[in-house]
C-alpha cells in the first residue's frame, strides 16, 4: 500500500500558479475556485485520496507555501 | 498489528527564509532559486555567517527573503562588492545573486576579473534570457529568434549579436574552481541544482576558489507564457542552447563528497 500523505498550502505564500498542480504525480491537486487568499489568488488544495506525501509539489513551488506530512507506518511485533 | 505515528513532517519551509511573501510574480522560478539557497545555507549550519549581496534586477529585494545578513549592490557591481566583503572577513560565506542582466551586461567586467582573480566567493547566476524587472528587454542571454520588447521582431543575431554562454566563457579562467550550468525546470533538475549549490558553498569554505551556478530559470510574465508553458520552454528552447553540465571542476572541487 502506498504511503498516505497530506499537505498544508499557506494562504500567505501561495500564488496560484499551478506549478505543483501539474508536477504532482498522483494528480491530486488543483486550484480551490471556492476561495481566495488575502492577496486575491485561489491556493492550491489536494481535492481527493492519493497523497503520498512525495513532496514533489513542495520542490517545485517557488513561493515554499507547501508543508509536507506523511503518515508512517511501523510493524509493531506481535505480542507472544 | 500496524500503528500509524501522524503528522510526520517531511518537508516545511527552510529556516533560511524570513516570513516575508515575495514579490517576484506567480510561478517564476527565481522562487526556486531562492528557496534551494536558503534549504542548503540552513543545511551547511552557516546562516549566521552568510552574507549575501543582492544585484539591481528582479531579485534587488532579495535581501528582505534570507535568514542572513545582506548588502546591496550597484548594478552589475556585486562580484567586487562581495570581493571586499571577503577579503575583509575570510570566515564569511560570501554570495552574491545576479540576473543575466546585471551578471553579463553592465556587470560583465566584474565577473569575468572576480573569477580571473580566483575571489573566494560563490555566485548564483539566473539565466531568463531578458532584463526581467524593467519590461523584459533584450539580455546577452537572449536566444536567436527570440522576440523580447528590444527586438521586436526577435533578436537577429546579424546587428545584435549572439547570446554569450557565460559559464562556458568563465570555466577558462584559472582562478575557477567551480563552474556548472544547471536548471530549474523540473523536479529532477531542481535536485541537480540544489546539488551543485551546495558543492559551490562548500568550495568556497574549502577556499577553493571562485565558484559559479549558473541556473536557467523562467520569466513568465515578460515571455508571456503560462508558468508551466515557461517551464516548457526552458527545456525545449534553453536548454538545448545552454547545454547543462559541469564547465570547471577544478581538482578539489572534484573531491568535495555530499
Ligand atoms: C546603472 C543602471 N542601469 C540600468 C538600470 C536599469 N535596470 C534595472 S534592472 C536591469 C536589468 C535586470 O535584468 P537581469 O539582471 O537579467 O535581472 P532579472 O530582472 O531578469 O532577474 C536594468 C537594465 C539600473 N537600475 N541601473
Ligand atoms: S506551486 Fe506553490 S505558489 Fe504555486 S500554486 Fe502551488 S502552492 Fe501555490
Ligand atoms: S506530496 Fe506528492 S502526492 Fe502529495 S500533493 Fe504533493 S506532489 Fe502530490
Ligand atoms: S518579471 Fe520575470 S523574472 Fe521578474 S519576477 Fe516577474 S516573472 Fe520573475
Ligand atoms: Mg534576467
Amino acid at each position: 500500500m502506498p504511503a498516505k500523505g497530506w499537505i498544508e498550502v499557506s494562504d500567505l505564500y501561495c500564488k496560484g500558479c499551478e506549478l505543483c498542480i501539474s508536477a504532482c504525480p498522483q494528480e491530486v491537486m488543483e486550484l480551490d475556485m471556492s476561495r481566495l487568499t488575502p492577496k486575491g489568488y485561489h491556493p492550491a488544495h489536494i481535492f481527493t485520496d492519493g497523497c503520498t506525501g512525495c513532496a514533489i509539489c513542495a520542490i517545485v513551488c517557488p513561493d515554499a507555501a507547501i508543508t509536507v506530512y506523511r503518515e508512517v507506518t511501523k510493524a509493531v511485533p506481535t505480542a507472544a | 498489528m500496524v500503528t500509524t505515528a501522524p503528522n510526520n513532517l517531511v518537508y516545511e519551509r527552510p529556516e533560511g527564509f524570513t516570513d516575508t511573501p515575495t514579490h517576484y510574480c506567480p510561478g517564476c522560478t527565481h522562487g526556486v532559486a531562492h528557496r534551494l539557497v536558503a534549504e542548503v545555507l540552513e543545511e551547511m549550519g552557516v546562516l549566521d555567517k552568510t552574507i549575501g549581496v543582492a544585484p539591481v534586477g528582479c531579485a534587488v529585494f532579495a535581501y528582505n527573503y534570507f535568514e542572513t545578513d545582506f548588502v546591496e549592490a550597484p548594478h552589475g557591481r556585486a562580484p567586487a562588492m562581495a570581493t571586499g566583503i571577503k577579503r575583509v572577513m575570510p570566515e564569511r560565506v560570501v554570495f552574491t545573486y545576479q540576473g543575466d542582466g546585471d551578471l553579463a551586461s553592465i556587470g560583465m567586467g566584474e565577473i569575468v576579473h572576480a573569477a580571473a582573480r580566483g575571489e573566494n566567493i560563490t555566485v548564483i547566476f539566473i539565466n531568463n534570457a531578458n532584463y526581467g524587472m524593467t519590461g523584459g528587454q533584450m539580455a546577452p542571454t537572449t536566444l536567436p529568434g527570440m522576440k523580447t520588447t528590444s527586438s521586436p521582431n526577435g533578436r537577429d543575431v546579424e546587428t545584435q549579436g549572439y547570446p554569450i554562454r557565460v559559464s562556458e566563457m568563465l570555466s577558462t579562467l584559472d582562478g575557477a574552481g567551480y563552474v556548472v550550468r544547471r536548471s530549474l525546470h523540473d523536479p529532477k533538475n531542481i535536485r541537480l541544482a540544489k546539488k551543485a549549490i551546495r558543492i559551490a558553498f562548500e568550495t568556497q569554505i574549502r577556499g577553493l576558489g571562485f565558484s559559479l551556478v549558473e541556473l536557467l530559470s523562467t520569466c513568465p510574465v515578460n515571455w508571456n507564457m503560462k508558468p508551466v508553458d515557461a517551464l516548457k520552454f526552458v527545456e525545449e528552447k534553453m536548454v538545448p542552447y545552454f547545454p547543462l553540465g559541469d564547465y570547471k571542476l577544478s581538482a578539489g572541487a572534484a573531491q568535495i563528497k555530499i
